[in-house]
């Protein structure tokens, strides 16, 4: 780990100021991406700005049903927090399937949304990796892909996007809330992930110093409802292979609301805007769910070793959606 | 262990000042304890335990987030120490497993590692401990929730079934899902 410094700020003016000031500096949150990336060279700041005092940890009521979540709130405390819980349950749960407790308590959620890749090649600083160093190459299309991504891929990058909070932010259109050196900005949590295309490099639209103050939840009735359904190697403590967050509702055997995201088979947190259209207003039965996941992933490109996460990203949105739909015919 | 000079409190380090890349003073309060050292910003929590306060009962496995061996706690909250960085923790009450014990009282949870067998080569145990102190104070200690809220702390040795009944054998004892850390 290379040396750094450090400095610990308590008001956002000077938390920005201070990074904005400083090209080789950047932000500590929890720590639990960049000091990990730090150790292993891949993150090569030379100073960190510790913003843990920042007043940036509450869960607050917005004026017409919706919820801002500090930036600097922590997985753990976002997960447990009863109005979460109760409006959005699938962030609740994308917390909560996520990570470890240890790493929930430490973690930020504008932390999470701004993790990096966990592509062994881009924390392999041997290998050639467009992402870390541009320009050089993606070890990944014809390496050890298993995990990577099937939709949103480039010919630069294949890396999934691993958030699993960000699949529920996008399910529910949440909007990430930064102040920078040149002010405030609200973006649409789909503009704040950006495609691969020819700058892996570049995952968020942030300009240098530009911090995340906060997340708006919506108001959204049927996020009540909500589900977050991970598939993973193993049961716990493990990143996703396909995960769905999913809010729908059902009058009189229609599906009257449909709000469904992806996670672990896209470059960024995937709105499932394509099976979406196949399902509104369709009837809520097995033909449906079917024809839906067959349109969301007819685009999908496989690399060899994860061409198994199409199957398997059909078989859970179908899976995700007869089961809200049981749920909902009981309700 | 506990000193006159764990009542007095750090001030905050002034927001504007830059400390490092050489080493700085750092205080950090271990166990009830100010400890003083000299330290470059990036030496993680568990560097400067195990390699500067000569607390060896915190382990390193992976030293990246992914085995939960050095699990500690800060401000009562179980965290890795391995992604923490010493520097940060100043002005939080930091507890390792030194610091569970009574004097020559084991903690309960000590004590029921060792007559539940809950270790093999016991690399993984002082992780698992504070993991599962922290647990019974979390509310996370049904029977069918135990597994997942411990899944953070890994065990070559598996010796998961063991561990599990520790955690619960000192549940009952404490009466439900709170314990006295
Ligand atoms: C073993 C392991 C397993 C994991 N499993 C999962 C999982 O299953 N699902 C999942 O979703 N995540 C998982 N994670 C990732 C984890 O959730 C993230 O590392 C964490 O959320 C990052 O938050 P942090 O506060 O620690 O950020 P930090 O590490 O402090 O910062 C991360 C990055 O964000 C920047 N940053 C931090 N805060 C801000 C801000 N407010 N504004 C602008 N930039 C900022 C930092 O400069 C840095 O570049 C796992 C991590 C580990 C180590
Ligand atoms: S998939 Fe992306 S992150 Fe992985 S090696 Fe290729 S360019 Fe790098
Ligand atoms: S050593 Fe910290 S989690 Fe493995
Ligand atoms: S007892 Fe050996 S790793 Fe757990």
């Amino acid at each position: 780990m290379r040396p750094i410094s450090y400095s610990r700020v308590s008001d956002v003016s000077t938390a920005i100021g201070t990074v904005a000031a400083d090209p080789g500096s950047a932000f500590l949150a929890g720590g639990t991406t960049q000091v990990d990336l730090l150790r292993i060279y891949v993150e090569q700041p030379r100073r960190l700005v510790d913003i843990n005092d920042l007043p940036l940890k509450q869960v607050e009521e917005l004026p017409g049903g919706g919820l801002r979540l500090g930036g600097l709130a922590r997985m753990s405390d976002v997960a447990e927090h009863p109005t979460v819980r109760q409006r959005y349950p699938m962030v609740s749960e994308s917390l909560l399937l996520g990570a470890s407790p240890q790493l929930r308590h430490m973690a930020s959620v504008a932390g999470n949304l701004m993790q990096r890749v966990r592509c062994t090649y881009f924390r392999d600083t041997e290998a050639a990796c467009n992402k870390r160093a541009p320009g050089t190459g993606c070890s990944a299309m014809d390496g050890v892909n298993r995990g990577h991504a099937v939709l949103g891929t480039s010919d630069c990058c294949i890396a999934t996007h691993p958030s699993d909070l960000g699949v529920a932010l996008m399910a529910l259109d949440a909007v990430v809330r930064t102040e920078g050196p040149a002010g405030q900005r609200s973006i649409p949590i789909d503009d704040f992930y950006l495609l691969p295309g020819t700058t892996p490099e570049r995952e968020h639209p942030l300009t240098h110093g530009e911090l995340v103050t906060g997340i708006d939840l919506p108001p959204l009735p049927v996020a009540a409802r909500s589900r977050y359904i991970k598939i993973r190697d193993r049961e716990s403590y493990e990143f996703a292979l396909v995960a769905v967050a999913i809010a729908m509702s059902v009058v009189d055997g229609r599906i009257a609301e449909i709000r469904l995201a992806l996670g672990g088979l896209a470059t960024k947190p995937w709105r499932a805007r394509a099976a979406e259209r196949v399902l509104d207003g369709a009837p809520a039965t097995a033909d449906s769910f079917t024809r839906a996941a067959e349109a969301e992933l007819a685009g999908a490109v496989p690399h060899g070793m994860n061409a198994f996460k199409i199957e398997l990203g059909k078989r859970t949105i179908v899976r995700a959606l007869t089961e809200t739909a049981q749920r909902e015919e009981s309700a | 262990m506990k000193s006159p000079q764990a009542l007095q409190t750090t001030p905050a380090p002034d927001s504007a000042v830059v400390r490092g890349p050489d080493e700085v003073e750092v205080r950090l309060r271990v166990n009830g304890e100010i400890r003083r050292l000299s330290i470059e910003p990036r030496v993680s929590l568990l560097d400067a335990l195990r390699d500067r306060l000569d607390l060896h009962g915190t382990k390193k496995g992976c030293n990246q987030g992914a085995c939960g061996a050095c699990t500690v706690w800060v401000d009562r909250r179980r965290v890795l120490a391995c992604l923490t960085l010493a520097i940060s923790c100043e002005n939080r009450e930091i507890t390792t497993i030194e610091g569970l014990a009574d004097g020559d009282v084991l903690h309960p949870m000590q004590e029921a590692f060792l007559d539940a067998d809950a270790f093999q080569c016991g690399y993984c145990t002082p992780g698992q401990i504070m993991s599962a102190v922290a647990l019974l104070a979390e509310g996370h200690a049904g029977d069918d929730e135990i597994k997942e809220w411990m899944s953070g702390n890994l065990c070559r040795c598996a010796a998961y079934p063991h561990i599990r009944a520790a955690i619960r054998r000192v549940r009952d004892e404490q009466g439900g899902d709170r314990a006295a850390h």
